[in-house]
């Protein structure tokens, strides 16, 4: 059983990219302890962490979008409304995040279980199905703003503990790099099978044209509420993890179109229904910011030119080179360079045609 | 509350008549994603950073020349119509036909980039006018009307009227609608579509500006109304239908006063629920409507 499984993952994989993930794989797992002989290495793995958060709640939001075609920009609702339950549990009730985060989970799939149900029946598809995702994602801000058993707009807030252990999500960033860096790599592989499965394959035959794959006798319904329900799902165990790394939260910022936004960067950057789409473009992103940010801070230091926003402004010109050169993301292309395209006879896999 | 009925329907009638007004210029302003939408089926994610850098290009007319709004807004609605026709030209036109999230991850980039232009010209701090008619109002039977959001209505007005001329009465108004309605058509009788598309993207670009000119009169400007406005023209060109010009001025007035009755009733940091409450039933109630205008 074991041994098809591996088969299936990972079959028409070229050799060459499976040792580039396994070599991948260990010098993440590494990686605190080689920055750790490095200059400012807990500020390099402060920005890890962002890499690998960003990674996995692109992953997450790719199998709405990269597979099942579903664009999606409220996924702040099911970061937020994770982060949310599971934190007021904790604080308000005593309920630890290892039980708390089913019971979020379960939260975040309802909510987007409601929206993919509203928009799905009336076959409300592309910029229509994204403003309600939007409109619901704004609405619960709204609310949780006037919501005061999890503070209201004045936040809620998860106290250091002296007692802080692994059991409550307290710790080092080392302990929250390996907790997302586990998540991050389940979710890629979880996203593997699910791409070789039966419904992986429903996925991509809605996303290309919906109305042949009811002809061809796939319930287009039913298929695309799977895939809401699994990334809203996974989206707020991230929530979860961003609550406790953050320790704050606020429904202004929680909810905030931007975050949905965010989460949408990577994998559209990296390569929208690729597996390595989200992870190529988290750490094209943070790389980015963080060079932007040292600019301006050069910038104000060596040259005395001060002024808000110029980092965002590289970083706005960046994006923008990128998406108008590489408007199928970088994966695919840095793939071909590397040569780690799939085999030729199988041509079901991922990515766009 | 009051506990008089009679001055609590005043009171109400008052926020209406203030939210026709405003919804005026929400109006004008979504006419211009509507616009755009219509005739390119691009959406422009854009939106409410063109209507803060319209906004902001009235304030620096009233600040350095001491200009009002309304008499600098011909040259902000040029400015950004220029700005809108290159933009179209160089950046957005390889993107028509293209997936919706190409597009918005384009316009986003053109977003974060006018935004933070914005923030590092002017900063952070909110910039108003002060015109010399701010504080007069016009009695109208019982009700007290702001003289700055009546004249800021009536321009609205007055260019939605000149909009809807241009596109039924001169040939690159017709020709953009004969673009919209038949894109290979258009190329077959040897229409320039893409000058036409650049064309529309100014003036919609154009709609917005004169919008945020007309808008600096009512509200202050900073940098981050940028991502309410965008939203809220979402709202008003789908309430309305999206790519129906008379549909983004119903839409727009229906949320003006909307929010108005909502900062009457609700408290006032509740009167988005309406707005998005409105949009979350329209796209559920009457998708057929809104479906029917894709094509």
């Amino acid at each position: 059983m074991s041994e098809s499984l591996w088969q299936r993952l990972t079959g028409d994989v070229p050799r060459r990219a499976l040792l580039a993930l396994g070599g991948l794989l260990l010098l993440l797992l590494a990686a605190p302890f080689l920055l750790r002989l490095a200059p400012a290495g807990d500020y390099w793995l402060s920005l890890l962490i962002l890499v690998v958060y960003f990674s996995y709640i692109g992953q997450a939001w790719n199998i709405m979008m990269g597979f099942a075609g579903q664009l999606s920009l409220g996924h702040a609702l099911y970061l937020g409304l994770g982060g949310y339950v599971a934190a007021a549990l904790y604080v308000n009730l005593g309920i630890g995040p290892w039980l708390g985060v089913f019971i979020a989970v379960a939260a975040a799939m309802l909510a987007g279980g409601l929206i993919g149900f509203l928009g799905f029946r009336f076959s409300l598809a592309g910029v229509y199905f994204a403003l309600l995702t939007i409109a619901f994602a704004e609405f619960t801000r709204i609310l949780f703003d006037h919501f005061t058993w999890v503070g209201g707009s004045g936040g809620l807030f998860l106290k250091v503990e002296a007692d802080g252990s692994a059991f409550n999500l307290q710790g080092s960033p080392l302990l929250f790099y390996y907790v997302i860096l586990a998540l991050a790599a389940g979710a890629f592989v979880l996203c593997r099978f699910l791409l070789t499965s039966r419904l992986g394959h429903y996925w991509l035959a809605v996303r290309e044209d919906p109305e042949a794959a009811q002809a061809a006798g796939i319930a287009v319904l039913r298929t695309k509420m799977l895939a809401v329900l699994i990334s809203a799902g996974l989206t707020a165990v991230g929530g979860v993890w961003s609550a406790f790394y953050y320790k704050s939260l606020f429904p202004e910022a929680a909810f905030a179109m931007g975050r949905s936004i965010e989460v949408t960067l990577a994998p559209i950057i990296g390569g929208l229904g690729t597996l390595f789409g989200p992870i190529l473009g988290s750490a094209l992103l943070v790389g980015l910011g963080d060079l932007f940010t040292t600019l301006a801070e050069i910038l104000a230091n060596d040259y005395g030119v001060k002024a808000a926003g110029l980092k965002q402004i590289g970083y706005g010109i960046a994006l923008l080179l990128i998406v108008m050169f590489r408007r199928d993301g970088v994966w695919p292309w840095l793939a071909r360079r590397l040569g780690f395209e799939r085999r030729p006879a199988d041509d079901a896999g991922e990515g766009r045609p | 509350m009051s506990a008089d009925p009679g001055q609590f329907v005043l009171t109400l009638l008052q926020a209406v008549a203030m939210g026709l007004l405003t919804g005026m210029v929400y109006g004008l302003m979504a006419l211009g994603l509507s616009v755009i939408f219509g005739v390119m089926r691009v959406v422009n994610f854009a939106h409410g950073e063109m209507m803060v850098v319209g906004m902001y290009l009235a304030w620096l007319a009233f600040d350095r020349l001491g200009l009002d709004p309304l008499v600098s807004l011909p040259a902000v609605a040029a400015a950004l119509f220029v700005f809108g026709y290159v933009l179209q030209r160089t950046v957005i036109n390889p993107f028509i036909g293209l997936p919706e999230h190409m597009q918005f991850m384009l316009l986003l980039a053109v977003a974060i980039l006018l935004v933070n232009a914005c923030l590092a010209i002017f900063g952070p701090d909110t910039h108003g006018v002060q015109v010399d008619y701010m504080f007069d109002s016009f009695n109208v039977g019982p009700l007290v009307l702001d003289a700055v959001r009546v004249y800021a209505a009536l321009v609205a007005l007055l260019i939605a009227g000149l909009l809807w001329l241009f596109f039924t009465r001169t040939r690159s108004g017709k020709a953009i609608r004969a673009a919209a309605d038949n894109h290979v058509g258009a190329l077959v009788v040897g229409l320039d579509v893409k000058r036409l598309y650049a064309l529309t993207f100014g003036v919609g670009a154009a709609c917005v500006g004169a919008a945020g000119a007309l808008m600096l009169l009512i509200v202050q400007v900073h940098p981050f109304l940028a991502i309410d406005y965008t939203l809220l023209a979402f709202v008003i060109v789908i309430v309305g239908g999206l790519g129906s010009m008379s549909g983004a001025l119903a839409g727009g007035l229906l949320i003006g006063v909307s929010e108005a009755v909502a900062g009457v009733l609700l408290q006032p940091s509740l009167k988005s629920v309406f707005s998005f409450g409105l949009l979350i039933l329209v796209l559920l109630l009457r998708p057929q409507g809104l479906l029917a205008r894709r094509s």
